[in-house]
């Protein structure tokens, strides 16, 4: 699949921020005359934050996240039951003044496991996305830039991996995470690594690829742009171009690609400790928690549905700010078509 | 036109198989059939293990990369049914394959076609109708279930269809496995198409909020652009122009979009199989992972890679088809 | 006076946004009569278009829409989306700018014809709308109409997808046709036979035309009454002949004194018209041209003049000092005085010899097709052999249309790599012979200036550093390098202290004074100015112009100016080189060229250009060229203009033969070099009339 269809749509972020576009174009033509006080422009990131400000979206995405990760922080505090703690004298009961969530067949607490489950869902995906768009960033606009022989290899590389689903290539190193020791001797190393940080890297280096062909296009068409040409014909080098022009004019992009990629991480955590590949037990995860909760659905729904729930409105709130990102930093979402 | 699509084919053809020859490689590096033979009592000489293992071809005294060529080479010397070898259950792969397919099928075409269409009509007619009420309520709802995974979906349709069998006092709604056996006949096909309901209605739902939300960004692209004025300018009314121009353009990038989706629909289905207990090629890739069995992987991997190898090229035929610009 | 065929009374379009409401149109009164050609001129952002699309009924949604828009006496705004859409088409119809967009992608052009003709005719038959659209097509000028109903657009050029929005304008014999800038992204002789084929939909039809555009040689040249629009209103209306002759309001004047005429370049220095227009964002007080009128007094600043009939001549005017003009007290002369020249003092060396020095310069591209297995199918002679010099302290003028070549030709002056083929001499040094430190090294003399001021210059870094990116390469101090940005901008003719301003602060003449200021900080020998003004307000090209004069004859700098402006070009340059398919056809003096060119292509050329003066425009003789530029893939035997020589037609069957089967090669005439076969016969252009015949493009 060499075609990548987010990437048409990203190419409108082209024009970016270029701080009119369409009819307004026309119309607001930032005038100032020069004898007027010093005057600050509004910034780039002002502008974006003025706009972000204004869409429903964010503000509802945005209290829900943040309602989830002050509640994965300090919520045991108000707790008396910890992790893995069970409490004997109450098996499967429903949420109580005891138990605010319940307990499990074992009795442990499940207010308790899901603070620790929500950390570790929160954890992985606030790291594997930036770690993917990092990657997006360095490879696809060096490819872009580059060209040539680079290109075609990131191509390569990129389709390769396009070609599977991404939750397969997941699965494949899931063994790593449950019998380290079963690893061949030359890749023992990665059995060292905590479990959290081996998902980390694991989504990370297999969630890049859309990025950086959007990253590698839009590096193609910024080459093109006249200032960029203008550096080279000063003889400026091309990692000096690559930083000081390239990066900050697709940042938004990434910032973007940041955001939604923090769900598409948290959901390849879940998916995978769901069907027992990813977090391994004792430790707990929003995905072991739905799988231990699934048996049980019908007859004591609160292990299922609890956590069901916070994953689903984590998922929401972080997808509704990046789309309330996506149209503040996109002028064109915003314009009202005919 | 035709050896356009030839060569994209071709293209993608050599691409699966790298991409399966080098998951074979992966899942060799790290699943370790072995230790199913570990630990035994009384244990199992190494000998022994060795040449189970060996008539496996997947023992790990072999150099990986060997392991990846007689397997690759098994593909083109051995006859049909024993060319992806054999799981650890000793079957012949590919007769595996050959029962679970239709069954994974089953639900993903008609999961995916309903996505489809399902998620284009959404998008059209949210963006038609930008901001309001029914655009917003169409969104929000998209918004949750994009954020619902297929096996998070699932357990929900499964609890409420519990709640309506306990209530009708029979079982309407029959959702374990994908068929009940016993019937014959049409009560077969009935049987069958009960099956189907909950895990395709979890998998279109699914899917066409995705594509639902694509489609309306791409819908508000092309209510904008200037051929809608001049469609306009011609005499046509507002929603005339939107949909004989709009939607017929807004249709070609998403013709790209359903093959990129169509990975992320794979995986969901292969969920869903499990907590619907399917007997289908998701759950054979699943257990394989759990039981460490390469070959059974492997045969997985190369299912859902030529399932890709057909959306992508369908999808460049439709492209193709969607768009003059395209065919030279 | 009969009723008026379209009435616009007291229109306003108001654009909310979160940065306070836009008032795009503030007020705006016009008619238009049957049959009647009605010019609209403003410079972008003046509500031109916006008002002609609020008459349309095409706004967005969002536009609040208020006055009074009548049509035939039926009120417009009232109407609901289906009423208007049966005027829409068939009464009123309306012609876009931009050709390639305006067209659906993905229905064949007879298609959409035939969709304009059934969408007013319920229950025509198939085969009449086919006939019909055959018919349309042929009226426009596009041979094989037949075959080529059945082709998509991105199959058509420029030039015939706009003759075919043309043919769907026209289809239902409209009484009104709204032309917004429909020649604005053509060349200038794809320009001319639209146009011509503008007048013919008039005639045929019989239709008003309202004409918009920012080309006040266009409006010279076609429309019988000019109306100026500035700022969201109108400030003054006439016919052609009076506005032209005696300008009435400031703006107009600063307007007609600013753009350069082909015929008359290189003369005189342009008159600059400083600032730029108001934000329609904010409130305004007085007249919106105050700011940047030199003949402003108090009430102007005070008050905003209303458009009123003065005079009883049919001219109205918005202006408190439209008497004193009237009366010639206040002339446009005392208005905008014409700067004084700059003396050329550097002496040009004799000896020094050129600057820059190509001998059969070629750049080919290969072509590629498919994604997978790439394979080239041919190769784009983008440049094909080309020799030239820039002398010192001198400026060599590169025009042609686009596809040409011209800016590919400038572009490996700048890469500074060996070429495919030919050489290459800059200041002095032979290029293939450089290695890179003395690429580096080189680079420092040769520098370039883009066209467009917003991509020219990157959004996010502020001024200062911009302008000092090449001295980073070269390892100047910090010191040194600050001292320099603040000289360079006062150089451009702007404030030292704006270095730590960000780009879009600017207006577009600014930026690219900032990109000048760039290209000359590392004291360059030569400047590449690759299309500098053709992306801005005409009333803003004259300043960048004179900045660039002055700067030349204070620094002794030689310029390689790539334009497809041939008043520009005869304005500021000394040699002027024509381009056309990767090759110089005519290459000589500026006075001379321009005297008395000896190409048929440099004559068409010529001829094609509008010239902002009606009286000349009417009289001018003119040479239309057929079809359009052959693609430079295509292995042309022979004269690559042969399929498009206005002068072949005219000679006898043996020295056509000779065109179609030798390619000419550049031949010493006068101080010029001309590349064609027949230059004795040039002149029976002048005697025949060569009236336009339809394209022939397979």
């Amino acid at each position: 699949m060499s075609t990548t269809p987010p990437a048409d749509r990203a190419g409108d972020l082209a024009e970016d921020l270029e701080p009119t576009a369409g009819l307004a174009r026309h119309q607001k033509r930032n005038r100032r005359r020069q004898e007027d006080k010093p005057y600050r422009p509004v910034s780039r990131s002002r502008l974006v934050l003025r706009r972000l400000r204004t869409k429903p979206n964010f503000w509802i995405g945005g209290v829900i996240v943040l309602l989830i990760v002050l509640f994965a922080l300090f919520g045991d505090l108000i707790n008396v039951y910890e992790l893995n703690q069970a409490d004997p004298y109450s098996f499967n009961s429903p949420p109580s003044a005891q138990h605010y969530f319940g307990t499990d067949a074992i009795g442990m607490d499940l207010y308790a496991s899901m603070t620790e489950a929500l950390r570790m869902s929160l954890l992985i995906g606030f790291l594997a996305a930036p770690l993917a768009t990092l990657v997006a960033a360095f490879l696809g606009s060096l490819a872009g830039y580059l060209g040539g022989i680079f290109e075609t290899l990131t191509n390569s590389l990129i389709n390769l991996l396009l070609v599977l689903p991404v939750f397969y290539m997941l699965m494949i190193i899931s063994p790593a995470l449950a019998t380290p020791e079963t690893l061949p001797e030359w890749l023992q190393w990665i059995g060292f690594m905590p479990s959290w940080l081996l998902l980390v890297i694991a989504i990370g280096l297999f969630s890049w690829m859309i990025m950086a062909q959007i990253v590698k296009n839009q590096t193609k068409s910024l080459k093109e742009r006249e200032y960029v040409k203008a550096a080279r014909f000063m003889g400026v080098g091309t990692l000096a171009i690559l930083r000081r022009h390239i990066i900050p004019n697709v940042a938004s992009l990434l910032i973007i690609d940041a955001a939604l990629g923090v769900a598409m991480a948290i959901l390849a955590e879940t998916s995978l400790s769901f069907f027992g590949l990813g977090i391994q037990a004792p430790a707990v995860s929003l995905g072991t928690l739905l799988q231990d909760g699934t048996g049980a659905a019908v007859s004591r729904p609160w292990l299922f549905v609890i956590p069901a729930g916070f994953l689903v409105a984590l998922l929401t709130g972080v997808a509704l700010v990046g789309d309330a990102l996506r149209d503040a930093i996109d002028p064109t979402s915003e314009v009202n078509r005919a | 036109m035709t050896t356009y699509i030839l060569r994209r084919f071709v293209n993608y053809a050599i691409l699966t198989a790298f991409a399966t020859v080098f998951v074979y490689i992966a899942a060799s590096l790290f699943f370790y059939p072995r230790k199913r033979y570990l630990g035994r009592n009384p244990p199992i000489p190494e000998s022994t293990q060795d040449a189970i293992l060996s008539g496996y071809g997947i023992n790990d005294k072999d150099p990986v990369l060997l392991r990846a060529w007689w397997w690759f080479e098994r593909i083109i010397t051995e006859p049909f049914p024993e060319k992806l070898g054999q799981d650890l259950t000793g079957n012949w792969v590919i007769q595996e394959m050959g029962t679970r397919a239709g069954v994974s099928l089953r639900l993903l075409v008609l999961g995916s076609l309903i996505a489809a269409v399902l998620g284009v009509v959404l998008g059209v007619w949210g963006a038609v109708r930008q901001y309001k009420a029914s655009d917003q309520i169409v969104s929000y709802a998209s918004f949750v279930l994009i954020s619902t995974p297929t096996f998070v979906g699932g357990v929900v349709l499964m609890i409420l269809a519990t709640e309506l069998n306990n209530l009708l006092g029979f079982q309407a709604i029959r959702f374990t496995g994908s068929y009940t056996p016993g019937f014959t006949g049409w009560e077969k096909w009935w049987d069958y198409g009960v099956h189907l309901l909950l895990p395709t209605i979890a998998l279109a739902l699914f899917g066409a909020a995705g594509y639902s939300r694509y489609q309306r960004s791409i819908m508000l692209d092309v209510l904008g652009s200037d051929y809608i004025r001049t469609a306009r300018a011609k005499g046509a009314t507002r929603s005339r122009a939107l949909v004989k121009h709009g939607v017929r353009v807004a249709l070609i990038p998403m013709s790209t979009y359903f093959a990129y989706n169509f990975g992320t629909l794979v995986s969901g289905s292969a969920f869903l199989e499990i907590v619907f207990s399917w007997r289908g090629m998701g759950q054979y890739g699943i257990q394989a992972v759990q039981q460490s069995d390469v070959n059974a992987l492997a045969g997985t991997v190369c299912f859902t890679a030529i399932l890709l190898l057909i959306s992508s090229t369908l999808s460049e035929v439709l492209y193709a088809a969607l768009d003059p610009r395209v065919r030279v | 006076m009969p009723e008026p065929l379209l009435q616009v009374k007291d229109l306003t379009v108001t654009f909310p946004s979160t940065s306070g409401d836009v008032r795009a149109v503030r007020g705006v009164d016009y008619r238009v009569d049957e049959g009647e050609f009605l010019g609209i001129v403003g410079e972008s952002g003046s509500g031109k278009s916006v008002s002609s699309l609020a008459v349309m009924g095409l706004l967005p949604t969002s536009a609040r829409i208020e006055g009074d828009l009548r049509f035939r006496g039926q009120s417009l705004l009232g109407m609901t989306d289906r009423e208007l859409s049966a005027l829409r088409g068939d009464q009123i119809s309306m012609i876009f700018q931009d050709p390639l967009s305006a067209l659906t992608p993905v229905y064949t052009v007879g298609q959409q014809i035939e969709e304009a003709l059934h969408l007013h005719h319920k229950g025509l038959r198939a085969d009449s709308a086919h006939k019909r659209a055959v018919e349309l097509l042929e009226l426009v000028g596009i041979p094989g109409a037949e075959r080529r109903l059945k082709a998509f657009p991105h199959e058509f050029s420029g030039g015939m997808r706009q003759r075919a929005m043309i043919a769907i304008a026209m289809a239902n014999d409209p009484s009104l046709i709204i032309a917004d800038e429909p020649t604005t992204a053509l060349d200038v002789t794809i320009q001319a036979q639209v146009l011509e084929v503008l007048q013919t939909a008039k005639e045929v039809t019989g239709a008003a035309v309202v004409l918009i555009t920012h080309d006040l040689g266009v409006v010279a040249g076609n429309v019988d009454r000019v109306a100026v629009m500035y700022a969201g209103k109108l400030v003054e209306t006439s016919g052609v002949d009076e506005i032209f002759a005696a300008p009435h309001m400031p703006y107009t004047m600063g307007l007609l004194r600013s753009v350069p005429n082909m015929l008359t370049a290189g003369e005189q220095r342009l008159v600059p018209l400083e600032g730029r227009p108001p934000n329609l964002a904010k409130p305004l007080v007085g007249c919106p041209f105050a700011e940047r009128c030199p003949a402003a007094v108090d009430r102007c600043r005070a008050e905003e003049p209303e458009l009123e009939a003065r005079f009883g001549d049919g001219r109205a005017v918005a202006c408190h000092r439209a008497e004193e003009i009237a009366a010639g007290t206040l002339r446009p002369e005392d208005v905008f005085p014409r700067p004084e020249p700059e003396q050329r003092e550097v002496a040009v060396r004799e000896d020094a010899g050129p600057i820059v020095a190509a001998e059969g310069l070629v750049r080919h591209f290969p072509l590629y097709r498919g994604a997978v297995f790439r394979r080239v199918v041919g190769t784009v002679k983008a440049v094909d052999g080309v020799d030239f010099e820039v002398q010192p302290g001198q400026t060599l003028g590169l025009v042609g249309e686009s596809g040409s070549g011209k800016s590919t030709t400038s572009l490996e002056l700048m890469e500074l790599v060996p070429p495919q083929s030919g050489s290459l001499v800059v200041a002095g040094k032979d290029v293939s012979t450089l290695d890179k430190k003395s690429r580096l090294a080189l680079r420092k003399d040769v520098q370039i200036v883009f066209q467009d001021p917003m991509a020219a210059v990157d959004p996010r870094l502020p001024v200062g550093e911009i302008i000092c990116e090449p001295l980073t390469v070269h390892k100047v101090p910090r010191q040194e390098r600050d001292r320099r940005i603040g000289e360079m901008l006062e150089l451009v003719g702007l404030e030292p202290e704006m270095a730590d301003r960000y780009p879009h602060e600017f207006s577009g003449g600014q930026r690219q004074r900032i990109g000048i200021a760039r290209a000359l900080i590392t004291e360059p020998k030569v400047l590449v100015l690759d299309e500098p003004v053709s992306a801005l307000d005409v009333s803003v090209q004259a300043g960048v112009i004179n900045l660039l004069e002055d700067l030349r004859d204070r620094l002794g700098l030689s310029y390689l100016f790539v334009a497809h402006d041939l008043a520009i070009v005869r304005e500021i340059a000394d040699t002027i080189a024509v381009m056309y398919l990767g090759r110089i056809v005519e290459y000589g003096p500026v006075a001379e060229v321009y005297e008395k060119a000896r190409h048929p292509y440099t004559r068409a050329l010529m001829s094609a250009v509008p010239v902002p003066d009606p009286v000349t425009e009417r009289s001018r003789r003119r040479i239309l060229l057929t079809g359009d530029q052959p693609s430079p893939t295509e292995d042309i035997p022979g004269c690559n203009f042969a399929s498009r020589c206005p002068l072949l037609p005219l000679l006898d069957e043996e020295r056509r033969g000779r065109c179609h089967g030798e390619d000419p090669t550049p031949v010493r005439h006068g101080a010029s070099r001309v590349a064609c076969h027949h230059v004795d016969s040039i002149d029976r252009l002048d005697t025949v009339d060569a009236a336009p015949q339809p394209s022939v493009t397979p």
